[in-house]
């Protein structure tokens, strides 16, 4: 057992940042209400340091608190272990001559009404993102690419045609969850053509965690800060997983 | 405009002939066409307006209409038939919309007296000319009461809740707060819409509906903002997409003030068919042009799905051509709002350096033209520190080197759409950086041979060999092949090709021949 509290400058101080908007006027009032709000939030003490008029009728908070909750930091299990272990391009490339013996086919698209193709090009374009190369880089790996605004069904007859191993959902701006309908679509329009086994199904974005994506139906789910080389080796590892078993 | 970079002049203006070596060819085909959304637009500054019960606008109905009843129709310009049937049936137009919407076919009935089909198009052209005349009055009498009021260069916030009640509480606050341009974003998918919905608006994702009435909306709220605060608030939204001419009508009709309008974007990011676009764009600038509104041009899209440091050249390959696109349509420099954007790598060593040069560059190769400069986003992250760091950056090298539309980032760019304290935040920010070097421009002078004087040489060097390679291809090819924003688009492939138009010997559009003679553009004729 380890407990932990948030860290200010000495152990344990329980030091927390805050800021936040209240439909109020600016004013003594309206700060008085911001420290009071903090004190129901539990934190035992609290310090209003800058308030600001947004306009009229809003103002902005700059706040700290102290807290005294605690975790046990060993009973904690994360939630997406993606990016440990995950193998970089060449190994990746390796492990396909090794294990599959031939190119890994993967397609990739924004589904839906989503036009935000920047997850998805940090994934497949050549160029990848901060310096972790993307899927058309790899050797081993065809790469599609279909963009932005691809509806579930081309998607799925594309994939058909060119005999995918994985398919590759991004999902960036949404509104009203939206996304998760879109999501959870192409796992149903899937099932119903009974071909949701012959693919890796992989959801990505950056609202999107490996468990809710697995709650979707998909094998995996990629959120913030994951790169080319943690989908492949998800995707690889999967394949030889399913060949195995 | 002094010039620190002390760019060869002579590559300058040889680079200029090269993007009008480039254009040339387009320009001859897009005078020999129309399109659905051309002929459309034309309705609309003709008064069609309104839609069917199943939401189907009347314009569509019209060519819709014409072109089930004959093809060949379309080829003599959409208008004849409307203007037909407002004389045949002595309508007002608001009559005629009204039947049309209940079922009623203009191309029902037979063709009448010529003269009195003009008479009576000329009547709805001067309607038009002087309901537009009247909104660019307006903006200028408002810009000049209220000159010096506004930010330079001017803060442009966005808004898009997808609901336009709740983007005019929003807008206000951000006007409020110090904004001179409200954005509001389209519902996402809107541009692959061959329609333009009809109404008010309460739902859309991602943003919020392009609509007239929309546009009326929100128009109204900032002249009510802007009469308190003394201060002109300008109003921008999207001619972009399948309905490009469309949009930049319905902006001229309500007085918007800028719109972002590419000559190539939908090609490239949109996958809509490239002769499609290049007929769209034309007939949209024409219209922005005679309005007085200031387009937008999308070269930020080249550096988010490219390497902003390796592929600057095609921003500025791309503004080059954006700018003789322009003056194809009638646009002068001071309606060109060339975009860039501040999208390099922030690890790069010198990374500031060389935004800075391009930024320099572009001021000083497009002195007149009001350039719009975007905010990082594609290397902003969780991380809003560090994202606040960044725009404070990017809010510097906006104020060193004059730029003339300056679109705030958020600091939660890349978590949600922004809070109200997140465009505060941006806002206060940039008044922060902008008046604390307000002599900075004008002050400073950069090295002879210094890291940014060579690398804005190196990146015109680049352009001029990229716009040799397009001009040796052509155009057409060049897109088809992938030279910009490495993705390639086959002519006959993307959305919207079968709206393509051929102009007929006797095509007829005294809106583009009014347009055309008020801008002094030379044109297009049809039947060749």
């Amino acid at each position: 057992m380890r407990v932990v509290r948030p860290y200010g400058d000495t152990l344990d101080d329980g030091k927390v940042q805050l800021s936040f908007t209240l439909p109020v006027p600016d004013g003594a009032k309206g700060r008085e209400a911001a420290r009071k709000l903090v004190l129901s939030w539990g934190f035992k003490d609290c310090e209003v340091t800058h308030s600001h008029p947004l306009s009229a009728d809003f103002s902005f908070y700059v706040a700290y608190g102290k807290t005294e909750a605690s975790i046990d930091y060993d009973s904690v299990v994360a939630d997406e272990a993606e990016s440990d272990g995950s193998m970089d391009m060449d190994g990746v490339n390796a492990f396909i001559r090794e294990h599959i013996g031939r190119k890994v086919v993967i397609v990739g698209a924004c589904t839906g009404f989503d036009a935000h193709t920047v997850g998805i090009d940090a994934i497949m374009n050549m160029k990848g993102y901060n310096h972790h190369y993307g899927l058309e880089r790899y050797p081993m790996v065809e790469a599609y690419n279909l963009g932005a605004q691809v509806p579930n069904e081309k998607l799925i007859e594309f994939a058909a045609k060119v005999k995918a191993d994985a398919i590759l959902v991004s999902q960036v701006v949404t509104q009203k969850d939206v996304h998760l309908r879109n999501l959870a679509e192409l796992v149903e329009l899937l099932e119903a053509r009974g071909e949701r086994r012959k693919y890796v199904l992989v959801a990505g974005g950056p609202r999107i965690g490996n468990k809710l994506a697995v709650e979707l139906g998909y094998d995996v789910g990629f959120g913030k800060g994951s790169y080319a080389d943690h989908v492949a080796s998800f995707v690889v590892r999967k394949m030889v997983e399913r060949q195995r078993s | 405009m002094q010039n620190k970079l002390h760019l060869s002049a002579e590559r300058v203006a040889y680079a200029r002939r090269l993007a009008e070596k480039i254009a040339e060819p387009v320009a001859r085909f897009i005078d020999g066409h129309s399109s659905m959304t051309v002929e459309r637009a034309t309705l609309r500054l003709a008064g069609a307006d309104g839609a069917n019960p199943d939401g189907v606008p009347v314009p569509n109905l019209v060519v819709d209409q014409v072109r089930a009843a004959d093809p060949s129709f379309l080829e003599d310009g959409v208008l004849l038939r409307y203007v037909n049937a407002l004389v045949k049936s002595g309508s007002t137009v608001a009559e005629l919309n009204a039947k049309i919407a209940a079922g009623f076919d203009v191309s029902s009935l037979p063709l009448g007296e010529r003269a009195a089909i003009e008479r009576k198009a000329a009547e709805l052209v001067d309607r038009a000319a002087e309901r537009i005349r009247g909104n660019r009055e307006r903006r200028e009498a408002k810009r000049s009461e209220w000159a010096g009021k506004n930010n330079d260069p001017l803060l442009y916030l966005i808004v898009a809740t997808g609901n336009i009640y709740e983007d005019v509480k929003q807008a206000t606050a951000a006007a409020e707060q110090g904004a001179d341009v409200i954005a509001v974003i389209r519902t996402t998918a809107q541009s692959l819409l061959d329609y333009v919905p009809y109404g008010a608006t309460t739902e859309g994702f991602g943003g919020t509906y392009a609509t007239q009435e929309n546009f009326r909306i929100m128009r109204a709220a900032l002249d009510e903002v802007a009469e308190r605060q003394k201060r002109y608030i300008l109003l921008t939204n999207y001619a972009s997409g399948l309905c490009m001419p469309e949009i930049a009508a319905m902006g001229a009709l309500e007085r918007l003030d800028m719109m972002l309008n590419d000559s190539m974007y939908g090609i490239l990011f949109r996958d809509i068919n490239m002769y499609r676009t290049f007929v769209d764009q034309k007939f949209s600038r024409m219209i922005n042009a005679y309005a007085g509104i200031i387009i937008n041009t999308g070269e930020d899209n080249y550096l988010t799905t490219s390497d902003a440091y390796e592929k600057a050249y095609t921003v500025l390959a791309s503004q080059l051509l954006n700018e003789r696109f322009g003056f194809q349509a009638g646009l002068p420099p001071k309606l060109l709002g060339l975009g860039h954007a501040f999208e390099m790598d922030p690890t790069i060593r010198n990374g500031f350096l060389y935004e800075l040069a391009q930024a320099q560059m572009a001021r000083e190769i497009f002195p007149e033209h009001p350039l719009k400069y975007m905010p990082p986003t594609k290397f902003m992250s969780g991380d809003i520190f560090k994202g606040l760091a960044m725009n404070t950056m990017f809010n510097f090298v906006s104020k060193a080197t004059n730029q003339g539309i300056h679109l705030l980032g958020m600091l939660t760019e890349a978590i949600h759409t922004p809070f109200m304290m997140d465009r505060f935040l941006a806002v206060d920010n940039a008044k922060y950086v902008m008046n604390n070097m307000e002599g900075f421009a004008d002050d400073v002078e950069f090295k002879k041979g210094g890291v940014v004087m060579t690398r804005a040489r190196e990146v015109l060097d680049q352009t001029i060999a990229f716009l040799e390679e397009v001009g040796g291809m052509g155009l057409f090819d060049a897109i088809e092949r992938g030279l910009f924003a490495e993705v390639k688009r086959p002519k006959d492939g993307g959305k919207g090709l079968e709206g393509l138009i051929k102009k007929g010997p006797t095509y007829w559009n005294p809106f583009e021949e009014r347009l055309e003679r008020e801008l002094g553009i030379s044109g297009a004729k049809g039947g060749n």
